[in-house]
This record gives C-alpha cells, structure tokens and sequence, in this order.
C-alpha cells in the first residue's frame, strides 16, 4: 500500500518535473499557438473545426501546412493533399519516438505506442537531454507533453477568438526561443570528440536540405545521415580494437 | 457552420496518419537488436536531430540569429542553464534586430 503510494508520489514529481523542464518551450508552443489560431480563423475553419484539429492532429508544423491547403469551401476541400501532408511533415516522428523506447518495460507495448501521441519536438528533445543523463522517465515525457498540449489549445483557442490583432512572434524574438533551447540541448548532450564529426554531417545535410527542399525534410534527412556516420564511426572504431 | 463530412475527414485522416508515425517509430525500435551498428545509430539519432533541428535555422537566418546563437551557447557552457541561454538567445535577436532595422 505505502509502496504503491510512493510511486504514484513518485510518477506525480515527474511528471511534474517534465511540465517544468519544458516551460522555456512552451513560451514558444504559446507564441506559435496565437499565430496559428489567427491564420486558422482567416483560413475559413470553423471553432469546432479548430478545437478537432489541435486536440486530434496536435502538430504543429503539420498544422501551419495544413492552412496552406485548406478551403472554406467543403466540397473544394483537398482531403488527399492534406493528409498527405500530414503524413510528410510528420515523418521525422519516426526517428523521435524510436529512441523513448528504452524508457518503457519490455511488455505494454500497446499503451507506450498510444502515449506517443503526447510527443513533440519539444518534450522528446527535453526527455532525450534527461535520458542522456541517466535520468528521464514516461512520467517526464508525458508531463511536458501535457504542458505542451494546453499551452497549444489554449493559445490556438485564443488567437482564434482575437482575430488578427496578434503581433508576428519574430517581432519578439520568440521565433528564436525554438532554436536557442534546441542549441543548448544540443550542447549539453555532448560526450566527447566522437559527438563532433555526426553532428557536423548532420547540420551540413540538413542546411543542404532545407536550401533544396520545403518542410521539414532537412530535420527528417539530417538526423538519418548524420546518426547513421556517428553509428558507422563508433562500430568501425570498436572493430578496431578487437 | 460548425464543420462539414469533408472537414471531419480530413481532420481525421491527418490525426491517423500522425498517430501512425508517432507510434511506428516506438514499435520498430522494438525490433531493432539491441546491440552492434542499430543499437550504436539509435544512440546518434538525438544528437543529429537535434543538430539538423538547429544548424539552417542558424545558418540560414541573419547576422542576429549567427551572434544570438553565439550567445546562447556561451551562456549555456558557462552556467549549464537552459531557461538563462534560451532568455539570453531570445533577447540577442530582438536587440540586434531592433539594432540592424533600425
């Protein structure tokens, strides 16, 4: 009884603990959030049609992509190219929601797999920063996803109702909060000099990438190559020495 | 209006999709060995994501994002806290933005 009670104390703190790591994110989640409900409601989406997509869909880039395409017209509705979209966009989650699999049991597959809906860049990237340093958790990955999703509703809901009285994030600098937070995970997950040369091809195909390509392929193609030579080099190096 | 059947598809045809994604990574890493070259390139994948994340972002913004990067990683290595690097990033590009424009 007592031990029950401690874990669920337990899985309380960390879960409490991921929502806190995940505040510098979520100021940004929050200035996104503002600009995608007004985008949203000039789009031609109805209330209901927002609250659906943010609560079922929950990704942002997908999302931006998707006002792109969308029509207030049902009939001229591209639900193929919207869905493909989706799919595109979203790819990268691939490589993301790989590595939080050591975080779970071996069993409950199903449970973990449905959990992942609760990931996004910013609390996968606040988790693997954790796990990195031996800590990290399904609590803590579910609490930043938790903040992460009310300040995404809740800041569409608002930007919806304002209407274009909004002021572009960049204005404030807070398309910057994004990139700052993601250097300096970055930064603290290094371990030594075999981190350099992945890294460097992984920033060099992504810059190549996003200059050729739109979207998010630089993320999708930087993190295989650059994963897959930082692999390469430790297997070769560890041949080596046998 | 409330929503149309064409809207709720499209809604619902890009949460499947989504989910799908989402939950297939976690699934195969299920049935990737857990040792030699996949076990070594699951390892990697934090880092270079975050690293193509990251590097056009940087690269391919203006003379603010190159110095607020700077900054950022500075204030990090020096003091370890994220919020401080992120506050510290956040401020640069809005000064030498305000600066360069103005």
């Amino acid at each position: 009884m007592t031990d029950i009670a401690a874990s669920l104390d337990s899985r309380m703190d960390q879960f409490l603990a991921g929502a806190r790591a995940c505040v510098p994110v979520a100021i940004s989640v929050a200035a996104y959030g503002l600009v995608w409900g007004v985008l949203a409601r000039g789009a031609g989406l109805s209330l209901l049609e927002v609250i659906m997509m943010s609560a079922l869909v929950f990704a942002g880039s997908a999302q931006f992509v998707a006002l792109d395409l969308w029509t207030a017209t049902p009939a001229a509705l591209p639900i193929g190219a919207l869905v493909l979209a989706a799919l595109i966009v979203n790819l990268r989650y691939l490589l993301l929601t790989a590595t939080l699999r050591p975080l779970y049991p071996a069993k409950g597959l199903l449970g973990g797999a449905l959990s992942m809906y609760l990931v996004t860049d910013e609390n996968w990237a606040m988790t693997v920063a954790a796990m990195a340093r031996g800590k990290g958790s399904v609590a803590f990955l579910m609490g930043g996803g938790a903040l992460a999703w009310i300040a995404w509703m809740s800041t569409n809901l608002v930007g919806y109702g304002l209407g274009s009285a909004i002021d572009d994030p960049s204005r404030w600098g807070l398309d910057f909060a994004f990139t700052a937070t993601f250097l300096a995970l970055l930064l603290g997950m290094w371990k030594g000099r075999g981190d350099l040369v992945p890294w460097l091809v992984a920033a060099l195909a992504a810059i190549l990438t996003s200059r050729l390509v739109e979207g998010s392929w630089h993320i999708l193609v930087g993190g295989v190559i650059g994963s897959l030579v930082g692999a390469y080099l430790e297997t070769r190096k560890n041949a080596d020495k046998s | 209006m409330l929503t149309s059947p064409e809207a709720v598809a499209a809604i619902l045809g890009m949460a499947i999709v989504t989910m799908a994604v989402k939950a297939s990574g976690f699934l195969l890493a299920d049935r990737l060995p857990r040792d030699g070259f996949a076990a070594a390139w699951l390892r990697h994948i934090p880092g270079a994501v975050l690293a193509a994340l990251v590097a056009p972002a940087v690269v391919t913004g203006g003379v603010a994002e190159a110095i607020a990067a700077a900054a950022t990683a500075a204030v990090f290595i020096l003091s370890k806290n994220l919020f401080a690097a992120m506050a510290i990033g956040v401020a640069t590009v809005y000064a030498v933005r305000l600066l360069v424009a103005g």
